[in-house]
């Protein structure tokens, strides 16, 4: 293949699976919480496609555009549960929404 | 010639990609993180390109950087974007063991990665020159992964289901 090989992706997405990891575990609004899952969820595609690619197989590509519709219904749920838990007048913190009571 | 343009947009893209993610993180008001992400996802989609997935690259500008972010930047609107600090609350403890455990999973793939490097992990098989389109893809999810099409959209209408119960509220249960 002409230019970087699939290990230079893999470090990319590496990459990006950490600084999405230290997103989640770092911050504590939820919506950057989520923003950094989507880093994270990203990251594995990226690795599936990279992969796809090296195999010339296409069941990675179709994989990954599961997982980006999964990652499209999990921020719907991810958002509706924000929204609720602002409307609650809850603070917008991961550290003080212990309970699942609402 | 052609080899270097294709690293250069490759490290372009790749600088973009990790900048973009990092300014996600370390942002402190939650707008200029959604804003960054979209970065974050058009430098991923230039990634998808060159590893031949064109529909997966329209599909990740088209679904995420376009319908997700708006979903994400109008919630953000709604609650009025109220700024929080990278570094903010939380004891200094949990902060420096979430680095640790950040870095030790990075430090774990790239090990991964180096024991695995060479000509097997870096060379890649001839594809055809229809791998990675609309055509191509759509074919496979209608034959070999028809099962995995059709609980993408259950999930879908489950969401979309879950989303409406989620925004919902007495007084609009009540107006019905």
């Amino acid at each position: 293949m002409s230019g970087p090989g699939v290990g230079w992706y893999l470090i990319v997405a590496a990459m990006l699976f950490g600084v999405g990891a230290l997103g989640v575990m770092l911050r504590r609004s939820p919506l950057i919480v989520l923003l950094s899952l989507e880093i994270m969820l990203n990251a594995g595609n990226l690795t599936l496609i990279a992969f796809a690619r090296q195999q010339g197989n296409l069941d990675g590509q179709i994989f990954a555009l599961s997982v980006m519709a999964v990652a499209a219904a999990e921020v719907a749920i991810g958002l509706g549960l924000i929204v609720a838990m602002a409307r609650r007048g809850m603070a917008l913190d991961v550290d003080r929404a212990s309970v699942l009571r609402g | 010639m052609g080899n270097f343009l294709v690293w250069v947009v490759w490290f372009v893209a790749a600088a973009a990609c990790l900048g973009s993610g990092i300014a996600v993180v370390t942002m402190t008001n939650p707008f200029y993180s959604a804003l960054s992400l979209i970065g974050n996802l058009a430098s991923l989609a230039v990634l998808y390109l060159l590893l031949a997935a064109e529909f997966l690259a329209a599909a990740q500008v088209l679904v995420y950087a376009g319908a997700v972010m708006v979903m994400f930047l109008f919630v953000i609107a709604y609650l009025g974007g109220r700024a929080d600090a990278p570094w903010a609350g939380g004891s200094p403890l949990l902060q420096t063991a979430a680095v640790l455990a950040a870095a030790a999973i990075l430090v774990e793939i790239v090990v991964v990665l180096g024991l695995a490097w060479g000509d097997e992990l870096n060379g890649s098989a001839e594809i055809s020159e229809s791998f990675g389109s609309p055509a191509e893809i759509g074919r496979l999810f209608l034959t070999d992964h028809l099962l995995a099409f059709e609980i993408t959209s259950i999930v879908l209408l489950v969401a979309a289901i879950g989303g409406v119960v989620l925004g919902s509220t007495k007084e609009s249960r009540a107006a019905r």
